[in-house]
């Protein structure tokens, strides 16, 4: 595919996206019948005659789900509908228990919301606003794996298995306004969204979140245009962008590619297009020239959702901080400059240090231990830090360790190092790689004799008291040691040795 | 020819709960009388004939116990076949579904379970409801109990010829249009369509969802009333369901006078279009009312005028997307997976092979109507005047206590007369579908025999939501009274 330089395109064009996030609610039933929501259960076990769609059966909402959903509009700064109703969409798949999916369609539950997403850009932080223009609910279809073709998708394929555990599993839909004048800091402020929409909906405790599984998938909508007064150019509506790096990634990608095709005076087509992780690049999928008229109607098998001014009112008292105020509010406590503050952002540490301190860790060494080696493993991985197999518990066990002078600080990193390489427990690491402190007084004096004998000049240069000389010698015991000293207990033999004090 | 089964179902639970005969003995006869006759009639789809011996069996232990479970407890009854009962094949009169053995009690079928009812087996019916002759079944057309050449109404005429041809004393039937209240005036039988609502549709295979209700089908008011207390209330399985007391139907069908009672006449539902013999006997019925000391008037609904094109809007509408479910993927008939079609060809296939020709119209018309750019103007439009319809009845009902009119324009025609008229089949229907398009309630009981064809004649009470009671306290007194005149119960004059 002929794409342009990122760069060059944004020289030329202007572009416009539109986000629609779809979170799987994390209630204990589906949205329209008792089922079980658990992810990963043996396939068609968590199913009945409701969400099969069996003949005669018939759903019921779930009040826990419009409950989720109502709270995400408030958080979204949304109104919220005081009548509304589901739709049906009807179209045929077989993931589909009854060929029709129990939506929203005009009459959303919230809508006309709004959320400010700060994004750290090459000319620093700026915020944005990201408006909304609905969060409704429906439910989720069954998953379809095909088998036996080359793509894995339904053409070509064999035959199919057909999982209904997801079907009715509670979605909301968050679709935002377009989203213009964002310059070259497109691709950025499609993750910064997405990424503080995630915070949000964790902070509410509402959704997994869980990218990966599906909990939390994106499609990425992006169109250019001349410049940022002209009308906007056709669309192209890439699905199930699953992961922040991919949106950046996915949004970069359509930039230089519409940007090549509209300069070689070619015409954008709208179209869904598939997202390809492995090569970066979005592939054509369904052109929505032969797309299908879906015809919504009310459905009139469920009776309409009239939340009560009230009840709204008492669940807008149950909205966690404004993740905004409480950013200001934590940088304040910690006490540190807005570089540090955009550093743990940027880096999406900021729960993952929060969640270290409540667990009895100082803000200093959180910071330290999320944004150093974690931060760099996670960026090679490809993954994000959250998703690491290492909790604020284990940074908490290892602390106390250090406090206890059983680990310094390079056997830490090698226990932490550990812990990522799915190694074990902190115990069983820290035994198996033999990370204890030599904490043998005549070992490390042994230790000490060897490198005093080896550099004589350096006793000369502390005895005159020029006691930073020791460096050396700790730095040598500690190499003898295999890093296994305590640095601050070879200094104290060092100077009790010679019978100097640091005093 | 058992005397067991001409009695009203009311008379067999006394005989039953007083020990004189048991259920047992009851479901025997009524068995009997199923395989003597229903080879001419075909009121039934499938006999369960075993399990509803073992049923009877447990209903007389429980009260040889001192447990009567309910007023109609050991008395047998006949079930449309779109109501799902766990195990029992349920086709909806349909291809597409031959061999689905549900895995679930419909809501209806638990509160018959529980009350000691005895099912006997599944009615005949147009396909998916979709009829007012039962020809439309993809299993045979049921016949009229009264004249075999006959159509016995629809969609559930199986249910009301089972009642007419002593196969049953009790039915269930559903009523999207008039599906209980049309085959109730062919077959000289009662029938009540109860308020939207009221009976819960969890199980129930729905044609329209916004239209559809279950509802008593007897030989007697009292029959009905019975049968309607012990299949309304809410249920949480069914968000339609009313949440609030069933009204006293059972007391209401042991009034005696109307004195004072206002009806009204629907000036719309009458005149042309109704069979000379219908009229008579209605205006009979009108003028005994009036004897009665019941105040009748005249009352217009101009809106009803477009019920009918209203209803054969909505219903389509929402019966194309009622019936996308069934595409042979997961139930069902499965046609073309042979390796060599596609998912979307076997959908096709399947639901080709397995619909029949009316299902296969309303599905188009309502796929149509739902398109976009035509929404407004035909799904759209529909629903204002279901609001135009609802709106005349809380008029007329701010006059009168209840509004009545002739069931069906004419007595039964016969089978093969408007098979393939669709539209002279849907004008069956339209005097019974403004109470489905507003929601509230009707029955129909018989009144007599037109006297061109003696064959029978019913008339239509319609109350307001959640006013079935009145249904009752006027339909005891008619049928009373009629049967003072003639000296006999309506249904003996079928013949045997």
């Amino acid at each position: 595919m002929n794409v342009m330089d990122f760069d060059d395109a944004l020289e030329q064009f202007d572009p416009v996206m539109g986000l629609e996030v779809h979170v799987e609610l994390s209630t204990l039933s589906k949205m329209f019948c008792g089922c079980k929501t658990d992810f990963g259960g043996h396939p068609n076990t968590h199913v009945c005659p409701v969400c099969l769609g069996l003949p005669g059966a018939l759903p019921v909402v779930n009040e826990k789900a419009v409950e989720s959903a109502i709270r995400i509009g408030l958080a979204l700064n949304c109104e919220i509908a005081s009548w509304c109703r589901f739709a049906r969409k009807n179209y045929f798949y077989p993931d589909m228990p009854k060929n029709f999916q129990t939506s929203q369609y005009d009459e959303p539950l919230c809508f006309n919301g709004y959320l400010d997403v700060d994004v750290v850009t090459d000319d620093g932080v700026k915020t944005f606003r990201i408006e909304i223009e609905r969060a409704h609910m429906e439910e989720d279809t069954g998953k379809a794996t095909h088998q036996g073709g080359q793509t894995g998708r339904i053409h070509g394929a064999d035959y199919s298995l057909l999982d209904y555990n997801r079907a009715g599993i509670p979605l909301i839909e968050i679709v935002t306004k377009p989203i213009t004048n964002t310059g070259k800091d497109a691709p950025l402020v499609a993750k910064a969204y997405v990424s503080a929409l995630r915070d949000l909906l964790r902070a509410l405790d509402v959704s997994d979140v869980r990218m990966e599984q599906g909990s939390l998938r994106c499609d990425v909508n992006l169109s250019l245009r001349k410049d940022e007064t002209s009308e906007f150019g056709t669309r192209s509506e890439t699905k199930n962008v699953n992961s922040l790096r991919s949106i950046e990634r996915a949004v970069r990608y359509e930039i230089s590619r519409q940007a090549a095709m509209l300069s070689g005076g070619q015409k954008i087509i709208q179209e869904t297009r598939h997202w390809h992780e492995d090569t970066g690049e979005t592939t054509s999928g369904r052109s929505k020239e032969e797309a299908e008229d879906y015809r919504y109607f009310p459905e009139p098998d469920l009776v309409p959702i009239a939340p009560s001014r009230q009840w709204v009112e008492d669940l807008r008292q149950t909205l966690p901080e404004n993740p905004a105020l409480r950013r200001t509010r934590l940088q304040s406590e910690w006490g540190i400059s807005d570089h540090d503050m955009n550093s743990v952002i940027s880096a999406g540490a900021l729960d993952l240090v929060v969640l270290t301190i409540a667990v009895g860790v100082s803000h200093t060494a959180a910071r330290k231990w999320w944004l150093g080696e974690l931060s760099r493993t996670a960026n090679e991985r490809g993954i994000e830090l959250g998703e690491l197999p290492i909790t604020p518990q284990h940074l908490a066990e290892i602390e106390v360790l250090i406090a206890a002078g059983t680990l310094n600080d390079k056997l830490a990193r090698s226990v932490i190092d550990g812990i990522i390489n799915a190694e074990g427990s902190v115990e069983a690491i820290i035994q198996n790689r033999n990370l204890t402190l030599v904490s043998d007084d005549s070992a490390l004096l042994k230790a000490i004799d060897e490198a005093l004998a080896a550099s004589p000049d350096v006793v000369e240069k502390i005895q005159q008291g020029k006691l930073q000389a020791a460096g050396a010698i700790v730095g040598a015991v500690m190499k003898a040691t295999g890093g296994q000293a305590d640095a601050a207990k070879v200094k104290e033999l060092l100077f009790q040795k010679l019978g100097v004090s640091e005093a | 020819m058992s005397e067991l089964i001409r009695k009203t179902a009311v008379e067999l639970a006394q005989l039953i709960a007083s020990g004189e005969v048991s259920s047992e003995e009851v479901t025997r006869v009524h068995l009997e009388r199923i395989r003597e006759v229903d080879g001419d009639v075909h009121a039934f789809l499938y006999v369960d004939d075993s399990n509803a011996l073992e049923a009877a069996r447990q209903v007389d232990k429980n009260i040889q116990a001192g447990n009567l479970q309910s007023p109609l407890a050991g008395v047998p009854l006949a079930l449309k076949d779109v109501l799902t009962m766990k195990d029992v094949p349920t086709t909806c009169g349909s291809k597409i579904l031959e061999g689905w053995k549900p895995q679930y009690d419909s809501t209806v079928v638990t509160h018959l379970r529980n009350a000691g009812v005895i099912i006997l087996g599944k009615t005949n019916m147009d396909e998916f409801a979709m009829g007012s002759s039962t020809e439309y079944s993809a299993y045979g057309p049921t016949r009229n109990p009264w004249d075999l050449t006959r159509i016995p109404g629809g969609s559930g005429g199986g249910s009301a010829a089972s009642l007419a041809a002593f196969e049953a004393p009790l039915a269930i039937g559903t009523d999207t249009g008039g599906s209980i209240r049309q085959p109730a005036a062919v077959t000289g039988t009662v029938g009540v369509k109860p308020t939207y609502g009221g009976v819960s549709r969890y199980g129930l295979v729905a044609l329209a969802s916004s239209l559809d209700q279950a509802g008593p089908c007897t030989r007697s008011v009292m029959d009905a009333a019975l049968l309607h207390q012990l299949i309304a209330g809410y249920d949480p399985m069914d968000s339609t369901s009313i949440n609030s007391p069933v009204p006293d139907v059972v007391a209401a069908a042991k009034n005696q006078s109307i004195k004072g009672m206002k009806i009204g006449l629907v000036k719309q539902l009458g005149g042309e279009g109704y069979q000379a013999g219908v009229r008579e006997r209605f205006d009979e019925v009108v003028a005994l009312l009036g004897s009665l000391g019941a105040e009748v008037i005249e009352i217009s609904c101009p809106s009803f005028e477009y019920a009918l094109a209203a209803y054969y809007l909505i219903l389509p509408s929402e019966c194309s997307s009622n019936l996308a479910k069934f595409d042979g993927m997961r139930y069902g008939l499965r046609v073309g997976d042979d390796g060599k079609h596609s998912v979307e060809e076997v959908m096709s296939l399947s639901r080709a092979a397995g619909f029949g020709p009316e299902v296969k119209r309303r599905i188009m018309l309502g796929t149509f109507a739902l398109s976009s750019g035509y929404y407004d103007a035909y799904y759209g439009s529909a629903q204002k005047v279901r609001t135009l319809i609802a709106k005349d009845f809380t008029d007329a009902f701010s006059h009168v206590d209840v509004l009545i009119s002739p069931t069906a324009p004419t007595t039964a025609f016969k089978i093969g007369d408007k098979v393939d008229d669709p539209l002279a089949m849907y004008l069956n229907d339209v005097a019974t579908i403004p109470v489905n398009l507003a929601g509230n309630c009707a029955m129909s009981i018989p009144i007599g025999l037109a006297k061109e064809d003696n064959l029978p004649v019913g008339l239509q009470i319609m109350a307001p939501v959640m006013a079935d009671d009145r249904l009752y306290f006027l339909g005891a007194v008619i049928e009373a009274a009629l049967e003072a005149q003639w000296g006999h119960r309506f249904i003996e004059k079928v013949p045997s």
